[in-house]
């Protein structure tokens, strides 16, 4: 399977993307409009709640190309971000210590050839450090081996998507054979200590839907999974995040081509709940682009709507700038504000 | 006639039956968001047992409702195919067990 951009999708033009998310593929699809649900909930316009989390997609390059993937990762993808980038955030956290967690993703961010060095620069800063690792990318060359004991060194929390407990619908969404390397790779987390009682060594893992439908309960899945886990594989783990699919790139490519789109959309809205949307990420996080870009989410990331203020590159970034602007909405937002809401760090209410 | 006389998009309205009679309504539905509560048998369990029991009565809203549920809480294609089985043999076999009061019957008048 390859990446949308390498099949030259229409979905690849990100404003066709937001035209379609807003009002269908032939443009007369109306739901209720997410402005008018956060108006009703005396949350409009979005502001920040203060930026902590300072979320860095250092790249699109992926070892797997999983369907639902909203950044369209793959190992076709070649942006990834630079030294000199990497750098700039550097600065920026050692000039903001409001940010105090950064979370660095992809792609699978470990692809990235200054990723170590990135990690242990921030480590120095005394942050506290999410890597959302894919699990398999430590079995897919010997070099990434030893991250285990890398992430362990640094004190990384791990948060890593194993979409079930089953084989099958881990595979068919995330491809073949990822959910057999995807527990030998727990396995090796769980031999230095990750995910096991009084270690302090933190492994999450995040549930996707496989399939065009909301995530179940969060906290009966946890049990569910650590029970599965556990008896099948001798796996521990701390928590599950639960995580609705959002309707961005290779996700909204399988809700159009599946003939899933509105009825999906109408299950977001009709799911809307103002206790998430007052949790959302977008308030206390910034997401940075692998070119340096300023975002609201990962998702507006992709969708390339960047922040609405003048610091909108890591260049000129500016906490005070950041936290009076008006935060970017669409109809793609009801994904996080579904149900029990849904965040990188799971659900929120 | 062009209509179905079942339409999908009429579940949504299933809870518009309190129009006609307010309390009664309410108190089923009150009773039936109970019933499917994680109690003593978890929600996801309950499931399955609402997909096997809406294919024995045939209720094309409840298996549409069901098939969707059971398949989001965590259930396998075959676990529900299974669980189809099992409504299938309960009817099949209450057929079939009948068949002893047809035996019953012929006993007693043949010759």
């Amino acid at each position: 399977m390859k990446s949308l951009k390498a099949q030259n999708s229409f979905l690849v033009d990100a404003h066709r993307q937001i035209e379609i998310i807003e009002h269908g593929q032939i443009g007369e699809f109306a739901l209720v409009p997410f402005q008018q649900k956060l108006e009703q909930s005396n949350l409009f316009p979005l502001k920040p709640s203060g930026i902590e989390i300072f979320q860095v997609n250092i790249g699109k390059m992926c070892n797997q190309t999983c369907r639902h993937c909203h950044v369209d990762a793959s190992p076709d993808r070649k942006e990834i971000m630079t030294r000199k980038t990497m750098q700039e955030c550097i600065e920026v956290l050692k000039n903001n210590s409001s940010l105090r967690t950064v979370d660095i993703t992809g792609g699978a961010p470990e692809m990235n050839p200054n990723f170590g060095w990135f990690v242990e620069e921030i480590a120095k800063l005394n942050r506290k450090i999410i890597v959302r690792c894919n699990l398999t990318i430590i079995l897919a060359n010997k070099k990434y081996n030893d991250l285990p004991e890398f992430y362990k060194e640094h004190n990384i929390e791990v948060v890593s998507s194993l979409p079930f407990y089953s084989q099958d619908r881990t595979d068919r969404q995330r491809g073949s054979g990822v959910f057999e390397y995807s527990i030998k790779a727990l396995q090796l987390l769980n031999n230095v200590g990750y995910g096991k009682e009084g270690t302090g060594r933190i492994v999450n893992l995040v549930y996707n839907p496989a399939g065009a439908f909301l995530p179940p309960s969060q906290q009966a899945l946890e049990k569910e999974y650590k029970q599965a886990l556990n008896q099948r594989f001798g796996i521990e783990f701390n928590n599950l995040f639960v995580i609705t699919n959002m309707p961005i790139n290779r996700y909204l490519d399988y809700l159009l081509s599946s003939g899933n789109y509105e009825s999906y959309m109408e299950k977001l809205v009709n799911a809307y709940n103002p206790a998430a949307a007052i949790n959302v990420m977008c308030r206390n996080t910034i997401s940075v682009g692998w070119n340096g870009y300023l975002y609201d989410c990962d998702f507006n990331q992709m969708l390339e709507l960047k922040v609405a203020c003048n610091s909108n590159h890591i260049s000129n970034f500016n906490t005070n700038d950041l936290n009076k602007r008006e935060i970017i909405i669409g109809q793609h937002c009801y994904g996080c504000t579904a149900g029990s809401g849904s965040s990188c760090g799971g659900a929120v209410a | 006639m062009n209509e179905h006389y079942y339409n999908s998009k009429d579940l949504a309205k299933f809870g518009n039956v309190t129009e006609f009679q307010k309390e009664l309504g309410e108190k089923f539905f009150s009773y039936y968001g109970e019933v499917f509560k994680d109690s003593e048998l978890s929600a996801k369990e309950k499931s399955l047992i609402a997909l096997a029991v809406a294919h024995s009565v045939q209720c094309p809203y409840c298996i549409e409702a069901y098939s969707s549920d059971a398949f989001e809480k965590g259930w396998s294609e075959s676990q529900m195919m299974e669980a189809v089985h099992v409504a299938c043999a309960i009817r099949g076999g209450a057929s079939l067990v009948h068949g002893v009061q047809m035996m019953n019957k012929v006993k007693e008048i043949a010759m």
